[in-house]
């Protein structure tokens, strides 16, 4: 049903459409919404769920590992500081292999400290083993809510979703929400294969010596790997049941353009609307193209390659950086590509701790791109 | 691995690699034991975790989950919400297991945010007073003048300078309806004890007094004699609270000095060194007689 939402009521709506048991979290903004309108959909009747109450985000990632491991589907959300806060729990979910669904409203780290959006707060966990796929629209994101479901007890693999935090959670908009009957015929009950159970004593979290840990490590990699097909699969089943496409990655634009920008989250709307503007008084070869990131974890390497194959110049729109060397999607761009591309890959930085990317930044970059730095920050 | 037959009843079964007269790994069987196979377990980080579950092989005959250090409460709360939501709720038995550092240092604010939500586990705490499983580094549970190697003895220090945290006195605060100490030396106390807690509903708490053989330097075979000592000495009072009444202390029956009890210990055989020492043994001492009194463990 279609419905006038903001973004953090649509995540809620869905995801209780997605039939959780258990949510617990604890509030962080940009991410309050969506947990206060999942309480409140539970205090109206309208969620099927336990909500607990968290004394910290370390605790509410700690007790949805302990829910999930006990056969129950999980969920939590929470934003920058909380994430960190949850690093150690956010491994060892992954390493246990429990599929777990989290939100994170991406929002700048401190210091200073800074409640707006930027992608600092995932790209620092993005080694921890959890799938990581980024939204641009509300909608988008819902969907991927739900993919996300999926996918991860499909794998046995958790799945972080990202969305802009504010630009995303806080802004109203159209969006299609699924009714738990229509979910359903998509995403079955949660049937796990082991779970915490007095009628089958089995033992969770045991600690590996240096003879087995490296190969459980292999197999957490080489599953993430792999997982790109099934979630090809699954996307492709999603627009089956819900009319709607998902995809890892999207290319907008003349696919000769010579010039590509990638970015991932809701910065590619306003660089869509830059580059259309641009266009209309290109020649052909001149023009801009688009190359948005859905997937950053597992990340679609042959999609990449193929898309930026004929491409001169790519340039990368990170909203994360590595301190003292680029920003993260750059890196990973790059590697992607690696000896596969004739074009350079240079990186420009925007929009930490909440600055405006506007369409006239967008130009800029695309006017100076034979002479930005490999690494180039715009923030006016 | 389910054809393996146990020859023994143990839900904690041999084949651990606790050492030799390891306190809490008794403590492990008999809280298991009176816990029952109806239990799920979840348990922090520490020898209680790693002597027991070296992958791929487990001593546990119970469901029994380990994630980090600091986490056990939350797991068991995400445990009990899955049971609520599955029909299952009070139909099993739920246990965290720590030690001390788990519980009175780097897992206190999951406990507190556990207690406050009035979730229906015994957390059951094994008081060696040391980070004993990386090299018997001090805690917040550490009692004073305690050599360890983070509080080590020397020219200018007679050990740990701190007092021991009063972890029941932090419980009685979230007013849990069952707060108690419990000690090796005692096992059909102990058992008691988990018993009694399991039949009540809400938050529970019991700190079981375990010694360390390698972390105390104590001989194997000294552990529950150690830990009688304890008990004898005041130093260490067994005691029980329901709903924050004292409900029953275990009476002195031999009264001993704290010297006695310190004597066999090698974490404070540097206080019989000298005189300054003598010093230190006699705030030990008022700490016990202080226990003795507030307790009114002295049999007359």
């Amino acid at each position: 049903m279609q419905k006038i939402l903001e973004g953090s009521r649509a995540i809620a709506e869905t995801v209780n459409s997605c039939r959780p048991g258990v949510v617990s979290a604890y509030p962080i903004t940009p991410q309050t919404h969506i947990v206060e309108e999942l309480a409140q959909l539970k205090a109206d009747g309208d969620g099927d769920f336990e909500f607990v109450r968290a004394e910290s985000e370390f605790a509410a990632a700690s007790i949805v590992l302990g829910s999930e491991a006990t056969g129950v589907r999980s969920y939590t959300a929470t934003s920058s500081q909380g994430l960190l806060l949850m690093t150690e729990v956010l491994f060892n979910i992954a390493g246990m292999r429990l599929p777990i669904v989290m939100t994170d409203a991406n929002r700048a780290v401190s210091a200073p400290i800074n409640i707006w959006n930027d992608q600092q707060d995932v790209m620092t966990v993005r080694d921890s083993g959890w799938l990581m796929l980024f939204g641009e629209t509300v909608q988008e994101v819902c969907d991927l809510h739900i993919l996300a479901f999926k996918v991860a007890e499909q794998l046995s693999l958790p799945v972080m979703v990202n969305l802009d935090g504010f630009v995303l959670t806080h802004v109203v908009e159209p969006v299609e929400i699924e009714t738990r009957e229509e979910v359903a015929k998509y995403l079955p009950d949660y049937a796990p294969m082991e779970y915490l159970d007095p009628k089958n004593p089995l033992t969770f979290g045991a600690f590996a010596t240096p003879a087995h840990y490296f190969e459980i490590r292999q197999e957490l990699h080489d599953d993430i790997v792999a997982s790109l097909k099934p979630i090809a699969k699954e996307m492709k089943e999603f627009k089956k049941a819900f009319g709607r496409d998902l995809v890892m990655t999207d290319f907008y634009g003349n696919k000769n353009a010579k010039t590509v920008l990638v970015a991932m989250g809701s910065v590619l709307g306003t660089m869509k609307e830059a580059i259309d503007e641009l266009n209309k008084d290109m020649k052909e070869e001149d023009q801009i193209a688009i190359l948005k990131i859905v997937a950053f974890r597992p990340f679609p390497d042959d999609e990449v390659v193929a898309q930026l194959a004929t491409a001169e110049n790519v340039i990368v729109i990170d909203k994360s950086l590595s301190l003292g060397t680029e920003g993260v999607l750059t890196t990973e761009v790059k590697r992607a590509v690696f000896g596969k591309i004739k074009a350079n890959v240079k990186n420009v930085i925007m929009g930490l701790g909440g600055r405006d990317i506007t369409k006239d930044m967008i130009k800029k970059i695309v006017t100076k791109k034979d002479s930005l730095k490999a690494v180039e920050f715009v923030g006016k | 691995m389910s054809k393996y037959k146990s020859p023994l009843p143990h839900l904690l079964n041999p084949g651990h690699s606790a050492c030799a007269g390891c306190g809490m790994i008794i403590a492990a069987r008999l809280v298991l034991e009176a816990a029952g196979e109806n239990t799920i377990a979840a348990n922090a980080t520490g020898c209680s975790e790693v002597t027991t579950t070296q992958y791929p092989m487990s001593a546990f005959k119970i469901p029994w989950i380990h994630s980090l250090f600091e986490n056990p409460a939350s797991l068991a709360s995400g445990i009990l919400a899955a049971l609520r939501h599955k029909g299952e709720e009070g139909k099993t038995n739920m246990l965290v297991l720590g030690g001390d550092g788990a519980t009175f240092d780097i897992g206190v604010g999951h406990i507190s945010g556990a207690w406050k939500r009035g979730e229906n586990f015994l957390y059951v705490c094994y008081d060696n007073e040391a980070y004993q499983n990386t090299g018997y580094q001090s805690s917040g549970s550490t009692p004073l003048d305690a050599n360890t190697t983070t509080t080590p003895p020397g020219k200018r220090s007679s050990g740990s300078t701190e007092l021991k945290k009063d972890m029941i006195k932090i419980a009685l605060a979230h007013n849990l309806p069952y707060v108690a100490t419990a000690n090796v030396a005692y096992p059909i106390d102990l058992i008691a004890k988990v018993k009694k807690a399991l039949t009540i509903k809400g938050p529970k708490y019991l700190q079981i007094y375990c010694p360390c053989v390698p972390g105390w330097g104590i001989e194997p075979n000294e552990t529950l004699q150690v830990a009688r000592m304890a008990q004898q000495s005041g130093f260490y009072p067994n005691i029980e609270y329901v709903n924050g009444e004292l409900v029953q202390v275990q009476k002195i029956n031999k009264s001993i000095s704290v010297e006695e009890f310190l004597k066999p210990q090698k974490r404070f055989k540097h206080l019989f060194k000298n005189e300054s020492g003598k010093v230190e043994i006699a705030k030990i001492q008022k700490i016990a007689d202080e226990n003795i009194k507030n307790f009114g463990l002295d049999k007359k």
